[in-house]
């Protein structure tokens, strides 16, 4: 270790999650012991593939798990305070105010009988003590700030009157007005358009940049994510692989799964390479092999791997990776 | 609006058209109505003046075209056994249905409405299975069965409630009701009851789908990471969603429960169209029942345009058209 | 069956599914219960309620067996003619399920008829028949069925007629939107380009595909219809007093229920409510394993 001046606590400190679910075919662990920080004002990537569990970490940090599922273990401090020992009335108080939460798809994410208005000025009512007419004046404003034309006269519209990505941008407004200290947005563009895609992202990151707020990005797409993440946690099959720098992670991944997964991108300028596919399929996360998760898609598993699980083991400036044979740090 | 009224409008002549025709049309096929008007030991003479008085000497087509034209006039002809017009009967009862389906729809909602909610919200615990299984024995339940075993336990046994009739009635804006007072309430509350057992079970178990259904959208989920509680979740978020589709089924079940007021009107000698329509189908007085059913059918079109009016204004999706 | 294989199937969803819808194996316990006393029930009560030869007038009110002044011979009690109630209430229960399966029977084949019709069909005869039904359905299934028998008399052919008459509309509009859909698929299109007639396409790939949502109606609709028919007879105007089913059963005790005895009225309505009960437990469960949507 390097003598480095202490680091202010982090934001939001994660330590051996576990959530699982009990279902009749034995529990299934969706969250297997998974560790990372959040810093203040960072911009933390949570990839993997769909199934890899990353949407449960975040519910599990809005401690929205529900039946049969529950956190078996592990601690979620948030600003020094476990959130896993709160009831549900203290919850109430964090959600939404302290942590908001963004989903993926915006057509379903607004209650279709109620105005964008009502259901931006619900988060005011609920965490704020301002009046109906400051409480007015903020709604306008944070519709501006997500770009919404003619915010005043949008407020009275109701959720099918926009477009989907307009509605996402409804959807961040309502997450950030009452100034949260950590946002988690989960897959907050897979359902739009690509064009908009990067436009909401900037959006996201500018509000997020603008409160000194941190987010946590949880996503497939590595390339967004390599993009504006400062640091980037990989997941598969509940447990996590790699985490580190975002520029590590990107430039010298050490774990082949995140490499796989950086091969899948396609590159503008690297013209007629083939974009390579991880073989094979996720596994079912009931019926995992006993040792290193990944290795039936592998291609440098040995037997060992099919043998012990490998530990996350933390390497030069924060990169861990959770492999036998990590990848030889050399330039991409 | 105005378009979509007139169309409406045009639909409700309509329908109740054919209801006229089918209602003249089964009444031709059912027995000739002069023998129950005349005495047993009537001359041939004393018969065919009986007929040509109710009309019944025309042929089918032109008794069809008189009676459509005197229903048009309002006249629906007289009663066989009352001597009055049969409308002002209907009119004078319709109060006491009408008292008792609105009093049966309200104590179907203030039970099911929370019962639902909470067994939709909470779909595995037991105290949802207890609402599941009791709902489903309410829906397999004879109605007029239920109101026996009332009678005999708080009327028979216990001597709580009287077993039958209706009470003393008040004038409320020209509409004679027994709610208001004490006696009448001890009255209604027994047939209420009986004849909101069907509807407060069928409700149950649709608010308890839908509960379901919209407690698994996203923004129900969205609502509790905006940290929305418990209560705001359940209904404010969930129970408004819920309520749209039992809006539409809101006509059938007000139907029902017309129809089946015809039972317990009976059981408990409530003094409604129910028990009007009964009575008369035992004596044969042909013109009630047929302002019965032009009336019911006129009231369930009415209730079906309300309905849609309704619907449109709950949820902003819908647009009339 | 090797060990492995059982082992297997133990532990497969779909018993898993079963042991934990403990609803359904109460519904399909009733219901075969049910079937066994229609089927052998007459040969089991000690008397014929029906040949008067074997009434005795001197046995007439008896009330339950267990209660005071009851008759081991008479476990439910017995009625004004002295009747047996629990022989009533069986003779009375093959009645009223045979008007519940036969009704459903035939608003099953009609329904599905004319919604077989109007779906492949189209047009005018498509208008017309879900006009009729359109109709239909905005009234009242009892009061249709009330109004019916007010014209026709009592009568145990009659009580089928007004059932299958407010019964078909279901299974037409069901079938029919069916139907719509699969006229719609390639391969029926391509069926009828080949030039396969009309009625085999229909029976090869129409009726296949409708007969899912046609069992669950059909099963709650015998509930539905044994109510019906319980609440026509019990007004008076369904079966005769010759056949009286579980409802005339019913109406018959009602006369005397102020006099306190219960016992020929309430039990009768238990047995409707069992029956009722189990076949919709067992709808239910079909409603939900068969409907591909909820699972």
């Amino acid at each position: 270790m390097t003598a480095h001046p202490m680091p202010p606590s982090p934001l939001l400190q994660v330590r051996d999650l576990r959530t699982w679910f009990d279902t009749f075919g034995g529990v299934v662990k969706a969250v297997d012991g998974a560790s990372f920080d959040v810093g203040r004002g960072e911009i933390v990537g949570l990839v993997g593939e769909s199934g890899g569990g990353k949407s449960m970490v975040g519910y599990s940090i809005m401690r929205l798990i529900d039946p049969p599922g529950r956190i078996a273990g592990g601690r979620i401090l948030f600003d020094g305070t476990d959130l896993c020992g709160l009831d549900e009335r203290a919850l109430r108080k964090i959600r939404g105010r302290e942590i908001a939460m963004i989903f993926q798809d915006p057509m379903t994410a607004l209650n279709p009988l109620y105005t964008i208005g009502d259901q931006l000025d619900e988060m005011l009512r609920l965490h704020t003590g301002l009046s109906a007419r400051e409480r007015r004046l903020r709604c306008i404003e944070m519709l501006h700030e997500v770009g919404i034309p003619q915010p005043e006269a949008r407020l009275g519209n109701y959720p099918h009157q926009f477009s989907g990505g307009m509605r996402q941008r409804v959807v961040i407004a309502i997450a950030m007005i009452a100034g949260p200290r950590l946002l988690i947005a989960d897959e907050p563009t897979t359902a739009l358009d690509v064009t908009i895609q990067a436009q909401l992202l900037r959006l996201m990151k500018h509000a997020v940049e603008k409160r000194g707020a941190s987010l946590i990005l949880i996503t497939h797409d590595l390339a967004a994510v390599s993009q504006m993440a400062d640091r980037i946690v990989v997941l598969y099959c509940g447990r996590i692989v790699e985490r580190g720098r975002a520029r590590d992670v990107i430039e010298r991944p050490r774990h082949p799964y995140t490499r796989g997964l950086l091969d899948s991108i396609p590159h503008q300028g690297l013209k007629r390479r083939r974009l390579s596919q991880i073989p094979g399929t996720v596994p079912d996360i009931r019926k995992l092999p006993p040792g290193c998760a990944f290795a039936p898609r592998c291609p440098m598993a040995a037997p060992v791997c099919r043998e012990s699980a490998p530990n996350l083991v933390g390497g030069p400036s924060g990169h861990a990776v959770a492999c036998h044979f990590p990848l030889e740090a050399k330039a991409a | 609006m105005f378009g979509y009224v007139i169309k409406r409008a045009f639909q409700m002549v309509l329908v109740l058209w054919a209801v006229s025709v089918l209602v003249f049309v089964m009444m031709s096929f059912t027995g000739d109505p002069t023998y129950m008007m005349v005495p047993l030991d009537a001359t041939e003479e004393q018969i065919a003046q009986a007929r040509r008085l109710l009309g019944l000497d025309h042929s089918h087509l032109t008794q069809y075209r008189l009676f459509l034209k005197n229903v048009l006039q309002g006249d629906f002809g007289r009663s066989f056994v009352f001597r009055q017009p049969a409308n002002s009967l209907i009119l004078e009862r319709l109060p006491a249905t009408l008292e008792i389906v609105f009093l049966a729809m309200a104590i179907a909602l203030v039970v099911a409405i929370p019962l639902g909610v909470y067994a939709g919200a909470n779909p595995k615990r037991a105290g949802s299975h207890a609402v599941m299984a009791g709902s489903l024995v309410g829906i397999s339940l004879p109605g007029f069965w239920v109101g026996m075993v009332l009678i005999f336990v708080f009327a028979v046994k216990l001597q709580l409630f009287p077993s039958s009739g209706r009470g003393p009635t008040q004038e409320v804006f020209g509409i004679r009701v027994s709610f208001l007072t004490w006696e009448g309430l001890r009255h209604i509350i027994l047939p209420a009851v009986t004849l909101s057992i069907g509807t407060l079970a069928i409700l149950m178990r649709i608010i308890r789908a839908e509960m379901m259904e919209v407690m698994r959208q996203d923004f129900v989920r969205f609502a509790r990471a905006k940290g929305v509680g418990q209560r705001g979740v359940l209904f404010r978020h969930g129970l408004k969603n819920a309520l749209i589709p039992l809006v539409t089924v809101f006509g059938l079940m007000l139907g029902d429960l017309i129809a089946f007021a015809t039972l317990t009107e009976t059981i408990f000698a409530w003094p409604g169209i129910g028990k009007l329509l009964v009575d008369s189908i035992y004596r044969g007085d042909r013109p009630v029942i047929v302002v019965y059913l032009m009336f019911v059918a006129l009231m369930f079109v009415v209730v079906n345009f309300a309905v849609d009016v309704l619907y449109a204004l709950i949820d902003p999706r819908i647009k009339i058209r | 069956m090797s060990a492995s294989t059982l082992d297997r199937f133990l532990a497969s969803e779909l018993v898993h599914n079963y042991r934990r819808n403990l609803p359904a194996v109460i519904g399909s316990l009733i219901v075969l219960g049910f079937a066994f006393t229609v089927t052998f029930g007459p040969g089991l009560v000690a008397q014929d309620p029906y040949d008067i030869a074997q009434l005795e007038l001197m046995d007439s009110f008896k009330p339950p067996a267990w209660l005071e002044g009851g008759d081991p011979a008479y476990w439910l009690g017995t009625d004004g003619q002295g009747r047996d109630v629990l022989a009533s209430i069986v003779y009375g229960t093959r009645i009223s399920l045979f008007i519940g399966l036969t009704a459903m029977l035939a608003s099953c084949l009609l329904g599905t008829t004319l919604g077989i019709v109007a779906g492949f069909h189209g047009g005018w005869l498509d208008a017309v028949i879900m006009r009729i039904a359109d109709i239909q359905l905005s009234f009242p299934s009892v009061l249709t069925a009330l109004f019916l028998m007010s014209a026709f008399g009592t009568g145990i052919e009659k009580v089928l007629i007004a059932l299958t008459s407010v019964g078909w509309v279901v299974y037409a509009r069901t079938v029919r939107g069916s139907t719509l859909r699969e006229k719609q698929r390639e391969y029926i299109q391509a069926a009828r380009v080949s030039g396969l007639p009309n009625w085999k396409i229909i029976l090869r790939h129409i009726l296949p595909n409708v007969l899912t949502p046609i069992i669950v109606v059909a099963t709650i609709q015998v509930g539905t219809f044994v109510l019906i028919e319980a609440s026509l007879s019990f007004l008076g105007v369904g079966v005769p007093i010759t056949k009286p089913s579980l409802g005339l059963l019913i109406k018959n005790g009602f006369d005397v229920l102020f006099s306190g005895l219960w016992w020929i009225s309430v039990f009768p309505g238990l047995v409707i409510m069992l029956l009722v009960f189990g076949i919709n437990l067992l709808g239910d469960f079909l409603r939900d394993e068969l409907n591909p949507r909820l699972k």
